[in-house]
């Protein structure tokens, strides 16, 4: 019984951290395009077409976080020395990308530095997301309860990798959203960044599945031995399904698609690396029984998450659903 | 560099650092909240423009100040793993629920609505915006309560059992929510927090009357946030003593260094006015004192027995200086909030509240005396808890994560930089918004957006440029 509790409690953190993971990534791909849109008129609009949601979005971040700590103290008592570096350096990204949305509508000259905080802060905060990933996938040093490595162990040529893979997909997710919040020219841009970036996409979830089994056994044998293989192998033909139906979508340019399919892609992924990981949540180290809270604190938690989170999905849907529909140049509601 | 240092050290001090930046705002935003709903109410009953006006203009400061609340915020929830693991792997299972129930029932709640409540009114109509605007009120007061309980567990922990991993559990749930500082912290933060915000909005009203003392918006402001001032700072002063009285029973180590009392008085403690505590030689040098008055707030009796820091041992000490002067300094800062309320009513009386340039200089003099309080008020309680995390149970030395000097030292080092240049900057341009006077007309955010119309095709933009 208190297993099921567990696994529940990873599915619900899995959850938080997913939710993050594709609301924050949109915003923060935007971050990491702004570039490629210098004009203030476009630059307006994809501001606008976020600013009265972006808040929400980076709340499930504390979510993760805050229900890691709560729900497997000891994982989060581990990891998040062990990844010191990176999480440090994400939250002054986020610093810098969050007050960006307030800043720079109360300046007219210094608006491009503001701008450029926005770019700069997004693209730390999406380097820093995926470098923590990897340095959790390929597992840290522990010892007793607590982390014992360096405070450079993070950095690999694997969490390198992680780090790109998530840039390319964090963009993606920002350019599939522009298609489908915005209309003329910005649109068009849209689209065409959303082709190279959906085989980049592809490329690095490719070097991503390919690198995983050499960090470990564990997760070679967790992939490709009987039978576990039939299991598993559904995830790439998936991936592959998905991947066409959303180049499909950019063919025919049908704007509501691109981005729940990058959405699914996202969520393959996702299922990838809970696939890879289970049951540790530190990876070779600690499983999430070893780390889970007592079962009273679970308890006290899942009957607030039970009624909390249906209202709040309900609630932040229908702030969505306020601010449906085209953004449109000059008529943006900041 | 940084080899010098203590990690344990830095880690308070990037904890220090980071926190004190951070209360600034939600201590603005929960009092700016519940003041936009009631201009808001306002509005709706009467119909007049002069509170929808002032509602737009402090929306938008609003907004400035609750995205700075937010980025700094969540650098505070990920300090217990980053800087003090230990403490999180020991307590996770009792604080880490509280904080995850503050996330579910507030951050959220603010998050969701804020959008509406920023740009939303057009889209959905007076009334529902109201909802939103409620919303987000109630969400910033849930908050305290959540914050507040977990930081009052760890003042004075009840309701807890220990496990074999060494962990904190909780045995009796209400016990660790409803822990016995909990009521007092929570009402003296939630009085801060509006008397903070009634003191910055009264300045402003003030400093806009200095310049014309016609202008409705600014008389309207300045009238409320007067009265705010007139009632809730002597409640606060009351609900202070009560919070104080509740220490003496819980904490009597952090009364102690907050009064200077290095010796105990068997026959009635003198009340130490000013004096410059030194720790070495354990006493308080040159203090001007009042005799027995100590022990009359303190005990309600002249003759009562107050004990001294000599019955408590040195390594249980909390550093004295910082908690008796940044306690004297909240006192004095409430005491002179207090003078404000009561000019302002004489002023009132005499019917000069918009006239009298006196009370509107010494008003915009206190604007910022609500966050210096609030900044004094916690490095009080903070400081005077040390040298424990988990009071009594849980030293801060065995709290921090094990990481070495250099890397707590950089990341401080990069929060000090970052915070100095974004949140300065963030403050120049909140004081720019309150330097300007709300005019009828004014616009909320949603229209704000400076040169905006539609027809600019980027060409012509170019050339203006």
């Amino acid at each position: 019984m208190s297993l099921d509790l567990t696994t529940i409690w990873a599915f619900i953190i899995a959850f938080a951290v997913f939710v993050y993971v594709v609301m924050d990534g949109f915003d923060l791909g935007l971050g990491l395009l702004f570039p490629l849109f210098p004009q203030k008129a476009e630059r307006d609009t994809i501001m606008n077409s976020v600013a009265p949601v972006w808040d929400g979005n980076e709340t499930w971040l504390v979510l993760g976080g805050g229900g890691l700590m709560a729900a497997f103290p000891l994982a989060y008592a581990v990891i998040i020395p062990a990844i010191y570096t990176p999480i440090i350096a994400m939250l002054i990204g986020l610093i810098f990308r969050g007050v960006a949305f307030e800043f720079r509508w109360r300046v007219q000259r210094e608006r491009n530095l503001w701008d450029a905080a926005f770019t700069g802060g997004s693209w730390l905060a999406a380097l820093a997301q995926g470098i923590a990933l990897g340095a959790i996938l390929q597992g840290v040093h522990v010892e007793g309860r607590q982390y014992a490595g360096g405070w450079w162990d993070w950095l690999t040529p694997f969490s390198i990798l992680t780090g790109f893979a998530v840039v390319v997909g964090y963009a993606l997710l920002g350019a599939t959203w522009l298609v489908l919040k915005t209309e003329g020219e910005l649109r068009d841009k849209a689209y065409r960044l959303s082709w190279y970036l959906l085989f980049a996409m592809l490329g690095v979830i490719v070097a991503v599945s390919l690198a995983t089994p050499f960090l470990s056994i564990h997760y070679a044998q967790r992939w490709f031995t009987w039978p576990n293989i039939v299991l598993t192998a559904p995830v790439p033909v998936a991936v592959a399904c998905v991947s066409a139906l959303l180049l499909r979508s950019l063919i025919d340019r049908q704007d509501s698609r691109p981005f729940f399919l990058t959405l699914a892609l996202f969520a393959l992924s996702y299922a990838g690396l809970g696939i890879s990981m289970y049951p540790y949540i530190v990876p070779q180290s600690i499983t999430i029984t070893q780390a889970a809270a007592p079962r009273n604190s679970q308890v006290f938690m899942l009957v607030g998450v039970a009624i909390l989170i249906p209202l709040i999905l309900g609630y932040t849907g229908w702030a969505y659903w306020v601010f449906r529909g085209k953004v449109r140049a000059g008529m943006g509601y900041h | 560099m940084f080899g010098g240092f203590d990690a344990v050290e830095l880690a308070r001090a990037q904890f220090a650092f980071t926190m004190s930046f951070h209360i600034i705002f939600p201590v603005f935003s929960i009092g700016l909240a519940s003041y936009l709903a009631v201009l808001e109410a306002l509005w709706l009953a009467t119909g007049r423009e002069v509170y929808i006006n002032l509602f737009n203009y402090w929306l938008k400061i609003f907004s400035v100040v609750f995205g700075m609340g937010v980025v700094s915020g969540i650098v505070m929830s990920y300090q217990f793993g980053t800087n003090w693991s230990a403490f999180a792997d020991k307590a996770g299972p009792i604080v880490g629920p509280l904080m995850a129930y503050e996330v579910l029932t507030a951050f959220f709640l603010e998050a969701g609505f804020l959008g509406v409540m920023l740009f939303g009114l057009e889209r959905v109509g007076p009334r529902l915006h109201f909802v939103a605007t409620l919303m987000v009120a109630t969400g910033t007061l849930i908050s305290a309560f959540w914050i507040l309980s977990a930081n009052s567990w760890m003042q004075t922990p009840t309701g807890y059992a220990t496990n074999a991993d060494g962990q904190f559990v909780a045995a009796d749930w209400l016990k660790v929510i409803f822990n016995p500082s909990f009521p007092y912290r929570l009402v003296h933060m939630v009085l801060a927090a509006y008397l903070t915000t009634a003191l910055a909005v009264g300045a402003v009203g003030a400093f806009h009357l200095l310049r014309d003392q016609h202008l409705a918006g600014p008389r309207v402001m300045f009238s409320m946030a007067m009265w705010m001032a007139t009632l809730v700072a002597p409640i606060q002063i009351l609900a202070g003593d009560q919070h104080g009285l509740n220490t003496l029973e819980h904490q009597p180590t952090k009364i102690m260094a907050m009064e200077g009392h290095f010796e105990s008085h068997p026959d009635g403690a003198p009340l130490i006015l000013f004096g410059l505590p030194d720790e070495k030689a354990g006493k308080v040098r040159y203090a001007i004192e009042i005799p027995k008055l100590g022990s009359l707030i303190l005990k309600h009796s002249f003759d009562a027995p107050m004990q001294g820091l000599d019955t408590v041992p040195r390594e249980n000490w909390p550093p004295v200086p910082v908690t008796f002067w940044a306690f004297r300094i909240m006192v004095g800062l409430g005491l002179l909030m207090v003078a404000l309320g009561l000019s302002s009513l004489l002023a009132r009386w005499l019917g000069k509240l918009y006239q009298s340039r006196l009370l509107h200089v010494f008003a915009m003099a206190m604007g910022p005396a609500g966050f210096i309080a609030v900044l004094a008020g916690w490095f009080t309680t903070e400081t005077g808890r040390q040298p424990f995390t988990v009071y009594g149970l849980l030293r801060t030395a065995d709290s921090a994560s094990p990481l070495a000097a250099p890397a707590v030292g950089s990341s401080l080092a990069a929060f000090a930089i970052v915070y100095f240049t974004v949140f300065t900057i963030g403050v120049l341009y909140v004081l720019r918004l309150m330097a300007k006077p709300p005019h009828p007309g004014e616009e909320g955010p949603s229209t704000d957006a400076p040169a905006r119309a539609a027809g600019i095709t980027p060409a012509v933009e170019g050339v203006m440029r």
